[in-house]
Formats: structure tokens, C-alpha cells, sequence
């Protein structure tokens, strides 16, 4: 590569990439290509593979097949070393910043200044820093400490890492994600001042208002395959979202009405917590499937833990049958009836050592098994039995272990453990997440069949077909705060991501407070 | 506006003077704090402990600890822990005995040699945590045990006297620096502890410590390998531990192979007590020296008080229980 590049020369191209992962096809015949000189935005749903392509490109994984061209040159990268080597900075969606040491030294971490072969010099790296800083006009003092700045100024530190490898690809997933509106114009003028020829970025947000204003172009991918590339400025928002939800929606299967006439068995105001959530309000009928959308981060999850307890509530009230109710704990959750399913059973849900008998019973061991302290074995295998039944867990026997289980069956020994304990309300996080395809079918049943029963669900998923499918109605979030909620009638994919890309607006003293909150919740 | 605003309120916070500094060496500032309160409240309760004699006598018995202790600060603070320092402690002073006494070798090369019998052993624990990926506490544990058992293999179980190898207690107990009563044991904690600390704070190896121990995947994402550095400093450790073998028994006069058990828990608790934080990525070497002095200066001052042995410990606890606490009240300030 020699001479001036021009604009339309590609600079980074990905061709027929295949990547898989135990039981899961990560990547197929994956395409992409950057321009020499341009922003590249790439966009896809929860799931469809960036952040697999972006770790084939850091060197964090290797691809099964395909090939990668740098400036026409072919390259694999092995290590996240060797993909910096080539001229690839990435910038990660988790912080990737070492808190306790100061910006200069998380800046030049793996290249600092030496004075002989083992001793650092300290000065010349601050004075590196403060150069480079300078050079990127970034306000920020070299000797901070890292894990004491904002979470947008460690943002901005990322970014100073990255360029300071003066790499010929930059690419940035969800880089905005904790940034405020003044704080993105800083980072787009910085991709801006980056992008010239011979060096191009790659943007993933979801947010689409930015994509407009910093991509020339843009990449949709679909469930690890390559869509289509479209021309920026030719390209509606509406168009793009239709590319990326794609999905033939299967209309037949959406709920029966809305549940409007049962009663309201859980009803939450205000709900708000120091690290995200704001103003959450939103009501929970008898028998009814309540739906949560939203984009990584916007509140999903938070919700259905702030609800039981498993994180601090700062703000708001919940009212579980016309009476106000305080959660302190999981364990308080449980004996109002709400029972929380983990969107990581393995971790959160099971004892993955244990029999199916002492995972049901666990739940309710000390109400209903135990006898002066003794576990009464006989009535917990009497119930698992029950339940091994009614919920068609398929088992050898009561005294498989968990771990053995497939992913559905997992699920539904979770399930058991819950209706063993006289749950009502049960807030399901990703009901389905690694289970197949088959077995899903099983647990919608298993859904349907327990909000006849009139259980009441909230059922928090970033799969869109799913919450179509299931939900009575959907809550939609966007950065912590409820931005719509969806009759099933009306609920589609294309609202559903239009609200789950609403940016709430905030005003600049909200933003402000909040990134400062947020800025202490991330310290170690 | 925010952007503008946001980088001031942090330099703030970084550079805000006394009380940031203050605020960044709380835990040590308390553990040199509670230092001089301990050693005010011995001065005035016993009229034996205020003297040259005693103070001499309490640096020369924070010698071995002091010196497992700085060792093990790397680490802890890389998100490690090190639970074979003292049996290992034993069994690098069975193998300088081994080396002068059973080969006979000259002590320019015996001692240096039991010195790198500790990195050794580091080296394999390195090797086991790093490459093997078991996790610490067992790795060490089971090094713990093998050191244990060596160490009295190869002494037959008796221990081991250097009464013929001329010089070899004067490492400890010799005086350097002629007609003053201050012994070599003391000059040579101070050494390593320098060494330890520049290296710490200025060395790559060092800044790699805190790095591993703060954030082990954004450091392996930044192109370090951490598997190499973590042996490294496992290696590095087990130096200390040699050194710890050497220094206890030339105080001894004898290699004694069933004596280290129990000084790791001693070296830990003066670490933790020095301010250095068990997940990793916070501590530093003059903390644990500090931590190492308070061990000292309970002790010494409890046996002068006449306090039963039995209640040291005791008392040893509590220190360490209220230590940590006030570490653990001071994060949750700050988050």
C-alpha cells in the first residue's frame, strides 16, 4: 500500500466469515467492507453478530472460516496485541479501562516510556499524555485517576487509548451508550478530525438520529448473516429498521386481547434507581403477560431486579394488591409471591450440582419440607413429582442433576421452584435465552398455560418475536425510562424499535447529574 | 456545556490538594495512625517498652514477617494470594542449610541459591495460576503442603545447625555498621523493603501488579500478556520467601523444618492491615510495612505487659477484623 488512498478504495473487507460457538452459529458468510476515508455505521438487533465480527477482528476470537483484508492485504488478527499491530483500535462495549491507574498510564498500558529496561518514566508518559491529549482537545488531567472520572469522561479516555495506536481503523461499539448529547458532538468531532484518507471507522449504535450524523454509509446485519449496505443519505430510518427486524412476524400466534377488565395485581410508580432507572411507572392484571422491550441497556433487566429486591430502589412505590409493599431483599419478594427467573439460569437460577428434587424444593424448603429443622424428603419429592408432571419436566429421574438438563428443562425445574413457593407474579428475564428452538415452543405453552391459570408475567425479552408473540401488552424502555407501552393489537416491530431508539429527552442539569451518579456506581 | 463542565469537577477530585491526598492514603494514613496509638499506649503502660534496646528488638522481630509479607503485597495486590510463603519459608531454609551445610558450598553462592530455591517454588505457583489456571488459594494451598512435607524430607526431621559455616548467623545478628547496636536483619528488610517499593511504583513489573489485580481482561485487552506477567510476579514473590528462609535461619543459627506454619496468616494480616486490598489493584509496600510493625508492636508490647500469649492472637484478630472494616466503611463513602 503505497500512495494516496482515495475515498472509494476499501480500506477493511470481510468476506465469507463463519464463526460458531458450541450449539450456536455466530456467523455465517459474513460480509463487510470500509471504505477508505469513511464512517461505516453498522447496525443489527440485539443477537445478530457485531460483537462476535468485532472480537474475530480484535483477535479475541479466531474465525472458522473466511478472509480478512487490510488495505488489500490479507491479515488474521490472533491477539488483541497483534490486531492493534495492524492499525485496528477497537473500542469495546464494556469499559475496558484498568480503574486504579491514572488516565497517562491507562492510555500507553502495554507501551510505557522505560528508562532502561525495567523502570518507567513516569514523566515522559504524563507529558505524552497531556500531548496526545492536547492534540485530541480532550479537557482531562493525565494523572486522574481513571476509576474516579465520569463514565463519559472514561469514555473519552477509551477513545484517546484507541487513536493513540494512530490505527487505520477505528471501530466503536455502542460508543454513546453513557454519553449525553454534548458529549456525543465531542466524539463525532473527534471521529470527524480521525477520518481522513487511508483511515476509516466503524460506528455500531443503535441510536439511529446519530448514525445519520456521523455514517456515510451504513451495514445491516440479520441473525449473523450480512442484509445489505445502503448509501447514508438516500436511507429513511424507517428503512433501516425494517432490514434489520427483517423477520416474517408470525401474526396468528399473538395473544387473545388484553387483559383490561382482570384486576390489577401489581401496580408501580415512579420507579427509580441511582444507576439507571428513571420515572418507571406501569401496571401488572391478573393473567396477564407483560412484555418489557428495549435495547441492551435500557432498563429491562433493572426493572425485573428492582422489583425483587436484588437492587437498591431509590425512588418510587410498588403495590402489590392495593398495598403498598417494600422489597428490601429477593427473599421479602418471594413471600409477597414474586418470584424472579434470571436471565442466567445457570448462575442465578439453579443449583446446577443438585438433584431436580432439591432444586424445586429449595424455594419453599423452610414453609412447607422441613419438620423442627429436618428436611422432610419424602413431601419435597412428593411436590417435585407433582410438578416433574403438570410442568412436563423431562427427567430421568427426580434425583438427576441439574446441570445435566437441557436448557428448557432447566428452565422449567426454575419454574417449579417458583410455583412451589406460591408465586403469583413471576418476572421472567429472558425466558428463552439458550434454549431451542423446539423447546421454546414448550415454555411459551408453559407461559399461556400459567397466565390462564392467572398468573401474572412480566416478561422481560430483546427478542422481538417473542414479546409479539407472547405478550398481552408491551412496555417499552429507552435509557432507563418507559418511553411507550403497546396494546398487542398496535405493538409491531417496527414501534417497538422506534420507541426502544427514543432518546428521552433530558434536560442538560438532569444530564449532568445523572452522569455524575453514574460516574460513582461505576467505581470499583 | 456538560463536557466543558464535567473534566473540571474530576481534576478537581484528582488534584483537590491535601484532602485528595489525603483521602487516596486514608487506609495507610489510619494504619501509621494506629501505629503511633498503639505504641503511645505501650510507652505509657509499661516503663520497659519506651527504650533504644526494645526498639531494636521490635524491628529485628518484624525481620521475617516484614519480609514474607512484602513478597506477598505483589501478590494480593496482582489478585492473587500466597498461602505457601511459610512453610516455604521453611523449606528454602532447610535447602540453605542443605546447600552450606550438607554441600558445603561457600556462602556467596549457598545463600543466593536458597534465595532463588524461594522464586523457584514462586515460579511453579506462577506457572500453576497462570498457565494451569487453578485458582490461587488452591494452587498455593497444595505448595503449602508440598513445601511442608519437603522440608522435612530432606532435613530427616531434625533440624539442621550452621555452627560451622563462619558468618552465616552474622546475616542477621552481626552489626554492619560498627559500634552501633543495630542489626543486619534490620538493614536488609529496610533494603528489600526500598527495593520492593520502587519497583512497585516505578517498574513495569509493577505497574502490570496493579493493572492484573485491577482489571485482569482490559489489561489482556491492551495486548499485555497477562499469563507471563502473573508468573513473573508469583516468581518475584518467592524470592521474598527465600530471603525469609535465609534471614530466619541465621537468626536461629539452625534451619528448623517444621516452623513456618502459621507465619503466612502473620504476612497476610500485616498486608491486609497495611491497607492493601484483598480483590487486587490497591496496596503498597509501605502500608505493609506498617502492617508488619503493628503485628511487632503488639506483640513485643503484650509479652511485656505479661498478657498471656493465648491473648495476642486474640487481639491480632480484632486489629485485623476493625482494619479491614475501616477499609470497607471508607470504599462505601466513595461509591
Amino acid at each position: 500500500m503505497t500512495g494516496v488512498a482515495t475515498m472509494t478504495e476499501p480500506l477493511l473487507e470481510v468476506e465469507g466469515v463463519d464463526k460458531s460457538f458450541p450449539g450456536v452459529r455466530a456467523l455465517h458468510d459474513m460480509r463487510l467492507e470500509l471504505r477508505s476515508g469513511e464512517v461505516l455505521a453498522l447496525v443489527g438487533e440485539n443477537g445478530a453478530g457485531k460483537s462476535t465480527l468485532m472480537k474475530l477482528l480484535s483477535g479475541i476470537h479466531t474465525a472458522d472460516t473466511g478472509r480478512f483484508r487490510l488495505g488489500g492485504e490479507p491479515f488474521e488478527a490472533t491477539s488483541p496485541r497483534h490486531a492493534l499491530e495492524l492499525g485496528i483500535s477497537i473500542i469495546h462495549q464494556e469499559f475496558n479501562l484498568v480503574p486504579h491507574l491514572t488516565v497517562a498510564q491507562n492510555v500507553f498500558i502495554g507501551r510505557e516510556p522505560r528508562r532502561g529496561r525495567l523502570l518507567l518514566d513516569e514523566r515522559r508518559l504524563n507529558a505524552d499524555a497531556a500531548a496526545l491529549l492536547e492534540r485530541l482537545h480532550l479537557p482531562l488531567d493525565p494523572k486522574a485517576v481513571v476509576g474516579e472520572l465520569t463514565v463519559a469522561n472514561q469514555q473519552m479516555v477509551e477513545i484517546a487509548k484507541a487513536l493513540s495506536y494512530e490505527p487505520r481503523v477505528l471501530i466503536m461499539d455502542e460508543p454513546t451508550a453513557a454519553l449525553n448529547e454534548a458529549e456525543v458532538e465531542t466524539l463525532h468531532e473527534l471521529i470527524r478530525r480521525f477520518v481522513r484518507p487511508g483511515t476509516g471507522a466503524i460506528y455500531i449504535s443503535h441510536r439511529m438520529e446519530e448514525i445519520k450524523r456521523i455514517a456515510d454509509r451504513v451495514t445491516v446485519i440479520r441473525d449473523g448473516e450480512y442484509i445489505d449496505t445502503l448509501d447514508m443519505a438516500g436511507a429513511s430510518t424507517p428503512e433501516i429498521i425494517a432490514l434489520m427486524v427483517g423477520r416474517a412476524i408470525d401474526t396468528d400466534a399473538k395473544p387473545e386481547g388484553v387483559r383490561a377488565d382482570r384486576d390489577v395485581v401489581l401496580s408501580v410508580e415512579g420507579l427509580s434507581t441511582k444507576a439507571l432507572l428513571k420515572d418507571v411507572s406501569f401496571d401488572l392484571r391478573e393473567g396477564e403477560i407483560l412484555g418489557f422491550a428495549g435495547l441492551m441497556g435500557a432498563g429491562r433487566t433493572e426493572v425485573g431486579r428492582a422489583l425483587v429486591g436484588a437492587d437498591r430502589i431509590d425512588g418510587g412505590t410498588i403495590t402489590l394488591r392495593g398495598k403498598r409493599i417494600r422489597v428490601a431483599n429477593p427473599a421479602e419478594a418471594a413471600r409477597h409471591g414474586i418470584g424472579y427467573l434470571s436471565e442466567d439460569r445457570k448462575r442465578f437460577g439453579l443449583l446446577l450440582e443438585q438433584d431436580v428434587r432439591a432444586n424445586i424444593a429449595l424455594g419453599a424448603l423452610r414453609d412447607q419440607f422441613t419438620r423442627a429443622g429436618f428436611v422432610r424428603d419424602r413431601a419435597a419429592r412428593e411436590k417435585a413429582r407433582e410438578y416433574v408432571g403438570t410442568l412436563r419436566i423431562k427427567t430421568p429421574s427426580l434425583e438427576q442433576t441439574a446441570k445435566h438438563l437441557s436448557g428448557g428443562n432447566q428452565q422449567k425445574v426454575v419454574i417449579a421452584k417458583w410455583l412451589a413457593k406460591d408465586c403469583d407474579v413471576l418476572v421472567f428475564d429472558e425466558p428463552t435465552r439458550g434454549i431451542d428452538v423446539g423447546a421454546k415452543e414448550e415454555i411459551y405453552q408453559l407461559l399461556n398455560e400459567l397466565a390462564a391459570q392467572g398468573k401474572s408475567i412480566i416478561m422481560i425479552s430483546s427478542e422481538l418475536p417473542e414479546i409479539l408473540r407472547m405478550s398481552h401488552r408491551v412496555v417499552v424502555m429507552s435509557e432507563g425510562r418507559v418511553t411507550r407501552v403497546l396494546d398487542a393489537a398496535e405493538a409491531g416491530q417496527e414501534n417497538i424499535m422506534h420507541y426502544a431508539t427514543l432518546r428521552p429527552d433530558e434536560n442538560p442539569a438532569d444530564a449532568a447529574e445523572l452522569g455524575i451518579e453514574v460516574g460513582k456506581a461505576g467505581q470499583p | 456545556m456538560t463536557a466543558v463542565k464535567a473534566p473540571a469537577r474530576d481534576r478537581a477530585q484528582a488534584s483537590g490538594g491535601i484532602a485528595a491526598a489525603v483521602k487516596g492514603r486514608l487506609q495507610q494514613l489510619l494504619a501509621f495512625a494506629s501505629l503511633i496509638v498503639i505504641f503511645a499506649f505501650f510507652s505509657f503502660a509499661s516503663p520497659f517498652f519506651f527504650s533504644y534496646g526494645n526498639f531494636t528488638a521490635i524491628l529485628f522481630s518484624t525481620v521475617v514477617i516484614g519480609t514474607l509479607a512484602i513478597g506477598t503485597t505483589f501478590v494480593i495486590i496482582a489478585g492473587g494470594i500466597d498461602l505457601s510463603i511459610g512453610t516455604g519459608m521453611a523449606l528454602c531454609a532447610v535447602m540453605s542449610g542443605v546447600f552450606l551445610v550438607h554441600l558445603g558450598l561457600p556462602l556467596w553462592l549457598g545463600v543466593p541459591a536458597a534465595v532463588l530455591f524461594g522464586g523457584l517454588m514462586g515460579l511453579v505457583n506462577g506457572i500453576n495460576v497462570a498457565l494451569l489456571k487453578i485458582p490461587p488459594f488452591i494452587a498455593t494451598l497444595a505448595m503449602m503442603l508440598v513445601a511442608e512435607g519437603l522440608a522435612l524430607v530432606l532435613s530427616d526431621s531434625t533440624p539442621i545447625y550452621f555452627n560451622d559455616v563462619p558468618g552465616y548467623t552474622d546475616i542477621s545478628t552481626g552489626n554492619l555498621i560498627p559500634g552501633v547496636n543495630f542489626p543486619n536483619a534490620v538493614l536488609v528488610l529496610l533494603a528489600i523493603a526500598l527495593i520492593a517499593g520502587v519497583l512497585l511504583t516505578k517498574s513495569v513489573l509493577g505497574r502490570y501488579t496493579y493493572s492484573i489485580g485491577s482489571n485482569e481482561e482490559a489489561t489482556s485487552l491492551s495486548g499485555i500478556d497477562v499469563r507471563k506477567w502473573k508468573i513473573a510476579i508469583y516468581a518475584f514473590a518467592g524470592l521474598f520467601i527465600g530471603l525469609a528462609g535465609v534471614m530466619i535461619s541465621a537468626r536461629l543459627g539452625s534451619a528448623q523444618p517444621a516452623t513456618g506454619m502459621g507465619y503466612e496468616l502473620q504476612a497476610i494480616a500485616a498486608v491486609v492491615i497495611g491497607g492493601t486490598s484483598l480483590s487486587g489493584g490497591k496496596g503498597s509496600i509501605v502500608g505493609t510495612l506498617i502492617g508488619a510493625l503493628i503485628i511487632s508492636v503488639l506483640n513485643n508490647g503484650l509479652q511485656i505487659m505479661s498478657i498471656p500469649q493465648e491473648w495476642q492472637n486474640v487481639i491480632l484478630g480484632c486489629v485485623i477484623l476493625v482494619a479491614v472494616y475501616t477499609d470497607r466503611i471508607r470504599k462505601k463513602e466513595t461509591t
